[in-house]
């Protein structure tokens, strides 16, 4: 097992290069100048020379990724000069709001989707299938923003239950029961996607190995219905739900984005959209290598995860 | 060979016509496409409706709410009427789905297709550009894209369809290399096709189907993605607008006038919701495996509906240790039930070997699943006769008594070990389990009965052995393990269904020597399912012969094969080529097949 | 000249590269210097049991896989030359008959368009000529006409192999390659397509390679046979003479375990 996991960490390195070329490659796609670009309204002659020496622009692309990554593996991630801090300083101050959200969410959908799948397998074509089946179909086709836009007008504006926007209550705030009242909203809009396609693809799975010629076994050895179901057909439908689950991560690490901005969560999220509309690029740099570095590493996991489950998986 | 019947039977050629039906009785579908025409249509028809300028601002009345006086779904912030720019937002938002689509679609399935059917350094490169594509989340590299290209509506279309491009490209690709190991693309290569040719004109067409299931399941997506990034002030600007943008517009207004962001997201998700149901319906119209009913969960046991009930009757054969009377198990094809096996009638000894012999489709396998109710149900329904051990009707016994009695007084070898026996637990455990399922003992004392019985039937350094898992054994001993599966709660009969259809020559020699052994060591009944006249000469004391789910003809081994009786059998045992005939075989069997076409 | 096929110590290595750190993947010996000759209108049967490199042999003749070494000649020319002239050379002269006769037959096309490819791109007939050699090619397997405009999925395992065997014969080669041709089928549709087999055999001058697992039906129809194992041939010779006297211990051992009709306990 030990093996295995060094194989993949080793494997994973390439893709993390690849990741930081291609972050690398939004900066050097820019249109014009590129220290203007990052710059924007700050284009002085001062900052423009600064920002050349420090980045290395004047130099050919492949010495610039280098002195980039070089820059990088030091912690220095550049400066925003919007917001005049280190690029470094403030993606970790909202990485950790992101991971808190998106997290819960990851939770709530794994959960509550292969519970639902299950259940909607095992009693196929019952009233809790259907009933499932709709609720799945409802949570797949709803723009998780209108959803988020709903539940504040229900819970916040209608029935005053739960804080509209932001991470902790401005006055007052700041524990752990007033953080969980502010997350409930974001992140249930946040899971319910995910959770429709996690149960979806977890009944699919179920199904789909409850037809198996090893369940049939099971069966003509005389094991009870319950044991069939939990033990046999649900160990293998779990080796094909663990990567759903994965890819499920980056959906919601995605979508975070669009709840952050709903619900004023102060994320990364939240945060790239208003660089990019102030064309903050290496704020916009920084924080899509973090997330996308993050969801590389929770594949990985998941990886691992299936190789246990499944023996076969370790070659 | 298992489930032969379940499997088609030739199809009439308007395969194409009944797919229309099927979506159309699929009554969700039929309603998605209802819809998403009528939205459709309302959006492309928004030219002609008389309907105001949708970007005609009148600040004096803004936020007329819903039903005033020409403004049916009131106005928005800039006095703009929201009917109006709800139907030509639509109309945006459709066109750029479906073009963000198609763009997918078209790129994604080429390198699918190139990158599974050329393989090698092609595959490599192509499928790790994809890798890359997937690496980042979602949502997260079409910003990424967007804060290159800049905001815009046309950005967000390829921002979204790029990264749309791995759904596709994995998809294909997973389908085009079985396809392309499949025999018919060697077959067209030998008969001087270009590779350029077989990948459209033979792989294409296979592969289609899996293009439009995809495209069905991300074009909502799609939508809904683009949407989004307009909702976030990335996509369409202003005055051009789409329902995401009218969305997030809206948003600022949520508290005083809620209905500005609400309909826009309404429409959304009546278009994105649509879609959906049309596209499962199209997925199970184009997947034969749901078309076939493949993935309905089967039911613990066999139903059961015999009419008319049999009376009982006293126990007929003493020495019968099974005794089976008229069964019939049917399918379920429809509303229309349909016989698979009938009237058949035969009965077992202790210590018996009782062959039943058969081609594929002739209810062979069907009939032995039916006897402890593990015929997968549905489609499978048991509708006549009884099945009596020990003198006790089966088929009448409750759910948990049948249960009791499977793996413990009866127990089941299977053909293939390699797909019966479950691939993540070890061979030890699996034994175990049968043992501990019927008997009080520790799992400690599971284990050493788990060992013993290895040892019992022929495993070489079973100690080693006992943790190891199915993938890591050969074949024959796979075949072991199923055997001592089948022993380990001592069984007085066991039903063995082309237990060495598998193996080797060489292995099938072993093992069932191996059965024949057991049998004469424990007095085991054994009634053995096979195709082959060899094994059942070799090992069976009687044999009862199948055509098209009936009995025709049943006798002691060696005078079934030396004078058989019924003219099937008769041709069925002179087609059996044997070692030592030569190429008299060919002669022998020539007259038989005089002038007949097949 | 007398010899359809001459195999001169043909070897078959599976994987076994250079991987990207140095090391080298797990090599897979399939076939290890097997030479044997197959003479005009002779059938020379390949036995063997799964595992043994038969069917390597049968793929690297007609071009679906590339020897690792060792030479081959068809009809008198060199293989890589008859490469070098392009498929279409090759599927002049010789043809493959599959295990599986249904997945070899494309399921979204018509028998009409799957019979149409070696008549226009083997032989390249006009379509008048094409039209009639379609209607002699389902004569001489026995298939009524309508099999046509028929797809596959409507056919039997029989037919389809009947189906198969036509699109073997349309090109015109004179020497097959028969891959477990019966292996997949019912007894009594077995016989079947080997009686079509020795029919053809006669009455197009053909010369077989056919491979199996099972040596009854191998003794049937084969004039001489070479027996398989790990990649070696460990035997070759007369049809009855190997069956009757075999010296190897492993075509003893395969010859032992093959069930007989003769109940074992009468």
């Amino acid at each position: 097992m030990t093996g295995y996991i060094l194989k993949r960490l080793v494997s994973a390195i390439p893709v993390i290069i690849g990741l930081s070329v291609i972050v690398f490659g939004i900066m050097a796609l820019i249109p014009g100048d590129t220290a203007t670009a990052l710059l924007g309204s700050y284009a002085t002659p001062d900052n423009v020379a600064r920002i050349n020496r420090e980045l290395g622009l004047d130099r050919p692309v492949y010495e610039q990724y280098f002195v980039w990554v070089g820059n990088l593996l030091q912690g220095d991630f550049g400066r925003s000069y919007i917001l005049n801090r280190p690029v470094l300083d403030e993606i970790l101050e909202r990485f950790g709001a992101t991971l808190i959200l998106a997290g819960t969410a990851l939770v709530l959908c794994s959960i509550l989707g292969i519970l639902a799948g299950v259940v909607s397998a095992v009693r196929q074509f019952g009233w809790t299938d259907r009933i499932v089946t709709f609720f799945v179909l409802i949570g797949i086709s709803t723009p998780a923003f209108w959803l988020g836009l709903l539940f504040i007008l229900i819970f916040a504006v209608q029935w005053r239950v739960l804080p509209a926007s932001g991470m902790y209550a401005v006055y007052g705030g700041g524990d752990l029961p007033d953080l969980l009242r502010h997350l409930i909203l974001p992140a249930t809009t946040l899971a319910i996607v995910a959770t429709g396609v996690i149960a979806r693809l977890t009944r699919a799975a179920m199904l789909e190995v409850l037809r198996q010629d090893y369940v049939r076994t099971a069966r003509a050895k005389g094991l009870d219905e319950r044991r069939v179901i939990y033990r046999h057909a649900f160990k293998s439908a779990l080796v094909s739900i663990i990567p759903v689950i994965g890819i499920q991560a980056g959906f919601v690490m995605g979508g975070a984005v669009y709840i952050e901005t709903v619900f004023q969560w102060p994320g990364i999220g939240q945060m790239l959209v208003s660089a990019i509309s102030t064309r903050d690029l290496l704020l916009v740099q920084g924080g899509v290598l973090l997330v996308a570095v993050t969801y590389v590493l929770i594949n990985l996991v998941a990886d691992v995860a299936q190789a246990m489950l499944d023996p076969r998986l370790k070659t | 060979m298992t489930q032969a019947l379940a499997t088609t039977e030739p199809q009439v050629s308007s395969a194409r016509l009944s797919s229309w039906k099927l979506l159309f009785n699929n009554r969700l579908a039929a309603g998605g496409l209802v819809v998403l025409v009528a939205i459709c249509l309302l959006a492309a028809l928004a030219p002609l409706l008389p309907i105001p300028n949708p970007d005609a601002t009148f600040p004096a009345n803004r936020l007329q709410p819903i039903l005033s006086e020409g403004h049916l779904l009131g106005t928005d912030h800039l006095g703009r009427d929201i009917l109006s720019r709800l139907i030509w937002g639509t109309q945006v938002s459709i066109a750029v789905g479906l073009s963000a689509t198609a763009i997918a679609a078209l790129v994604g399935s080429l390198i699918g297709l190139v990158s599974g059917y050329a393989r090698g350094v092609t595959d490599n490169v192509l499928m790790r550009g994809i890798d890359m594509l997937m690496a980042f989340p979602y949502i997260l590299l079409a910003l990424a894209i967007v804060a290159v290209l800049g905001p815009g509506l046309l950005n967000a279309l390829y921002a979204i369809a790029i990264v749309n491009i791995p759904f596709f490209a994995r998809n294909v690709r997973g389908i085009t290399i079985g396809l392309a190991n499949r025999e018919f693309v060697d077959a067209a290569r030998l008969s001087g096709k270009s590779h350029a040719a077989i990948l459209f004109t033979e792989v294409l067409p296979n592969v289609l189907p899996v293009i439009v299931i995809t495209m069905s399941t991300t074009v909502g997506w799609m939508i809904l993605e683009t949407a989004g990034l307009s909702f976030l002030g990335l996509g369409a600007q202003p005055p051009q607008s789409d329902l995401g943008s009218m969305l997030g517009e809206g948003r600022r207004l949520l508290f005083n006038a809620p209905h500005v962001s609400i309909i826009p997201g309404l429409m959304i998700f009546a278009l994105v919701m649509s879609i959906n149901l049309l596209g499962d319906g199209v997925r199970d119209v184009l997947d034969p495996r749901l078309r076939a009913g493949d993935l309905t969960r089967p039911l613990a046991v066999t139903r059961i509906r015999r009419k008319p009930v049999p009376a009982p009757t006293p126990a007929g054969d003493a020495a019968a240790i099974l005794e089976v009377r008229d069964l019939e198990t049917s399918f379920q094809r429809g509303r229309a039930t349909v016989p698979a096996i009938r009237d058949i009638s035969f009965s077992l000894d202790k210590g018996e070997c009782l062959g039943l012999i058969g081609e594929s489709g002739s209810g062979k396998s069907v009939t032995a699943l039916s006897l402890l109710g593990l015929v997968a149900s549905p489609p499978g329904i048991i509708t006549g006769g009884t099945v009596k051990i020990e003198g006790e009707d089966v088929l009448a016994l409750p759910e948990g008594r049948i249960r009791a009695l499977r793996g413990a007084k009866v127990a089941y070898v299977f053909q293939d070990p390699l797909t019966t026996l479950h691939p993540l637990y070890r061979v030890g455990e699996q034994i175990a389990e049968a043992i501990t399922t019927h008997q009080p003992v520790g799992k400690a004392e599971a284990r050493r009965r788990a060992l013993a019985l290895m040892e019992q039937v022929g495993i070489r350094d079973a100690a080693a052995r006992i943790d190891a898992y199915p993938h890591e054994m050969s074949g024959g001993q796979r075949q072991r393990i199923g055997i001592a599966m089948a022993l380990a709660n001592d069984p007085d009969i066991i039903i063995a269904d082309e237990p060495t259809t598998a193996l080797d020559v060489t292995v099938q020699a072993r093992i069932l020597d191996l059965l024949q052994d057991l049998r004469k060591e424990r007095g085991l009944a054994l009634l053995l399912i096979t195709h082959d006249f060899g094994v059942v000469a070799q090992v069976c004391d009687r044999v009862a012969v199948m055509k098209d789910g009936e009995i025709v003809e049943a006798g002691a081994t060696a005078e079934v094969l030396r004078h058989p009786r019924h003219d099937y059998t008769k041709k069925l045992i002179a087609c059996v080529p044997e070692l030592g005939q030569g190429a008299g075989f060919l002669d022998r069997v020539r007259p038989l097949f005089a002038g007949g076409r097949p | 000249m007398t010899s359809a096929i001459t195999v001169t110590d043909l070897v078959k290595t599976f994987g076994g590269k250079r991987t990207l750190f140095g090391g080298t993947s797990h090599a897979v010996h399939a076939v290890k210097g097997v030479s044997f000759e197959l003479r005009q209108n002779e059938t020379l049967a390949i036995v063997g049991e799964s595992g043994s490199g038969k069917s390597t042999i049968a793929r690297m003749l007609v071009g679906l896989e590339t020897p690792t070494s060792g030479s081959i000649a068809i009809g008198g020319q060199s293989y890589d030359q008859l490469r070098a002239e392009g498929s279409r050379k090759f599927g002049q002269m010789i043809q493959y008959v599959f295990q599986d006769p249904v997945a070899s037959l494309n399921p979204r096309k018509t028998i009409d368009r799957i019979l149409d490819v070696p008549l226009r791109l083997l032989r390249g007939y006009d379509a008048a000529t094409r039209a009639r050699r379609k209607r002699d090619l389902l004569d001489a397997v026995q298939m009524p006409k309508d099999t046509l405009e028929r797809y596959p999925h409507e056919f039997s395992g029989g037919q389809a192999q009947r189906i198969a065997i036509a699109r073997a014969l349309a090109a015109e080669a004179r020497i097959l390659v028969l891959d477990e041709p019966v292996s997949a089928l019912d007894v009594s549709v077995q016989a079947q397509v080997l009686l079509l087999l020795d029919d053809l055999k006669r009455q197009f001058d053909l010369s077989y390679l056919f491979i199996s697992h099972d040596l009854a039906v191998v003794e049937s129809v084969s004039d001489r046979v070479g027996v398989m194992y790990l990649g070696e041939m460990v035997e070759l010779g007369r049809a009855s003479d190997l069956f009757a006297n075999p010296r190897h211990a492993y075509t003893r051992d395969l010859i032992s375990s093959a069930p007989t009709l003769a109940p074992a306990h009468p």
